[in-house]
C-alpha cells in the first residue's frame, strides 16, 4: 500500500489491504487482531506504524520521494494467505475502467496471471 | 489460450480472470486485442496479486468458488501447450550464437506437465465441491507460500519502485527494486519485469542488476522453475 504521510483514514486502509477496523480490533476472513487505542489518532485517522506493527507489516520510506510502502501482513498465518475468503480486488481493464472481482459472486473463478514480459 | 479455455468451461459455469502483472499497462495491450477476450482481462501494475495471493511467477493461477472462498492457493498455472514454448524446443540451437544458444538450452529443462491444469479445471466445473482438487480453507491456507518479513518488504519495495517508475522516475526505481530482489529471490514477477526495461525480451546481465534470467534461473536449475503441481 502506497503513503503520503504515516496516518491514513480507516476506509482507504480497508480498500488496499483488506483489513476491516472494527471495535474488536483489525479483521480480515475470520480473524481479528485487537489494536490498542494508540492506533487511533485523534480524529480517527489511524497511526499507520502502530497498526502495522501489530499487523507485522513492513513500511517502507523513500525520503527523497516522500512516499512510502506498507508490506502485506507477517502476523497471524505467517503465509500469503491470511484467511481462505478471497480479497476484494478492483483492477482497471486495459483502457482503464474498474472491474471488481466480487462482480462474480456466483460462478467459479480461476484467477490467473500472466504479462508481456 | 486461456480464451479457448474459457469458450469450453464458461457455459458450465466458469468464468477465466486475465491479470497482467506489466508496470507499463501498454506493453499488455497487443496481447490482449490479439486474443480478444470474452472474459475480464485486467492489468495489475503494482504486482499486487502477489501480495493478495502468493503469486511468484506466471502463469500462476487461484480459484475462487461461488461462495467467494479460495478453493486453490497460487501455483503453476498453465493452460494447454504453448505453441510459442513448443517452438523452442524444436530450434537448432548449433544455429544459434553462443550466449543465445546457452540460454535457450537451459530453458528447455523448464517442465510445465501443461495438460494437467485444464484437467484439473475440467474436473472442478464437472464436480464442484466435491473435486478432488477442491480444498478447505485450513489447508488452502496451509498450502499458501511462506511470507515472512523479507517477502512482505519485498513486495512492499517493488511497489514503491513502481510507484516511482510510472511517476516518471525509472532510475530511482532500480534501488528499490534491487531491494525486491535481494529480499524474496523466489519472486520472479518482481525479477523479470524489473530486468525487462533493462534487457527487453532476453532481460540478460545488466549494469542495473545483479542478476539475470539467465544466471538466477541456472542457480536454482530451469526444472525448478514451476514448482510441481500437488493436486
Amino acid at each position: 500500500m502506497l503513503l503520503d504521510r504515516l496516518e491514513v483514514d480507516p476506509a482507504t486502509f480497508t480498500a488496499r489491504t483488506g483489513w476491516d477496523i472494527k471495535p474488536e480490533g483489525a479483521c480480515k476472513g475470520e480473524v481479528c487482531v485487537p489494536l490498542p487505542a494508540a492506533a487511533r489518532t485523534a480524529d480517527g485517522s489511524l497511526d499507520v506504524p502502530v497498526v502495522a506493527a501489530r499487523l507485522g507489516m513492513p513500511v517502507v520510506g523513500d525520503e527523497a520521494h516522500h512516499v512510502w510502502a506498507l508490506g502485506p501482513e507477517t502476523a497471524v498465518t505467517g503465509r500469503a494467505l491470511t484467511t481462505a475468503v478471497a480479497p476484494d480486488l478492483t483492477l482497471p481493464d486495459v483502457d482503464g475502467r474498474p472491474f471488481e472481482l466480487s462482480s462474480l459472486r456466483g460462478q467459479k473463478v480461476v484467477l490467473v496471471a500472466w504479462a508481456s514480459w | 489460450m486461456w480464451q479457448e479455455l474459457r469458450t469450453e468451461l464458461h457455459p458450465q459455469g466458469l468464468e477465466v480472470v486475465t491479470v497482467a502483472l506489466d508496470v507499463d499497462a501498454e506493453a499488455a495491450r497487443p496481447s490482449i486485442e490479439a486474443a480478444q477476450p470474452e472474459h475480464p482481462s485486467l492489468i495489475d501494475q503494482a504486482h499486487v496479486v502477489d501480495e493478495l495471493f502468493g503469486f511468484v511467477n506466471v502463469p500462476n493461477g487461484v480459484w475462487i468458488d461461488e461462495d467467494g472462498m479460495i478453493v486453490r492457493p497460487a501455483e503453476a498455472a498453465h493452460p494447454g501447450v504453448n505453441p510459442f514454448t513448443e517452438s523452442f524446443r524444436k530450434v537448432d540451437v548449433s544455429t544459434l550464437p553462443p550466449d543465445v544458444a546457452e540460454v535457450l538450452i537451459e530453458a528447455r529443462k523448464i517442465r510445465t506437465d501443461p495438460e494437467a491444469y485444464p484437467a484439473m479445471l475440467r474436473d472442478w466445473v464437472a464436480h464442484g465441491a466435491a473435486s478432488r482438487f477442491v480444498h478447505d480453507p485450513e489447508e488452502v491456507v496451509r498450502r499458501s507460500r511462506p511470507r515472512g518479513t523479507a517477502e512482505s518488504t519485498a513486495a512492499a519495495e517493488f511497489e514503491l519502485g513502481q510507484h516511482l517508475h510510472r511517476e516518471g522516475d525509472h532510475q530511482a526505481a532500480i534501488p528499490h527494486w534491487r531491494e525486491a530482489h535481494r529480499l524474496d529471490p523466489d519472486n520472479w514477477t518482481y525479477k523479470r519485469n524489473a530486468w525487462n526495461f533493462e534487457d527487453p525480451g532476453r532481460q540478460g546481465r545488466t549494469d542495473a542488476y545483479d542478476g539475470c534470467w539467465f544466471d538466477d534461473v541456472k542457480k536454482i536449475g530451469a526444472e525448478n522453475y514451476y514448482p510441481p503441481l500437488v493436486p
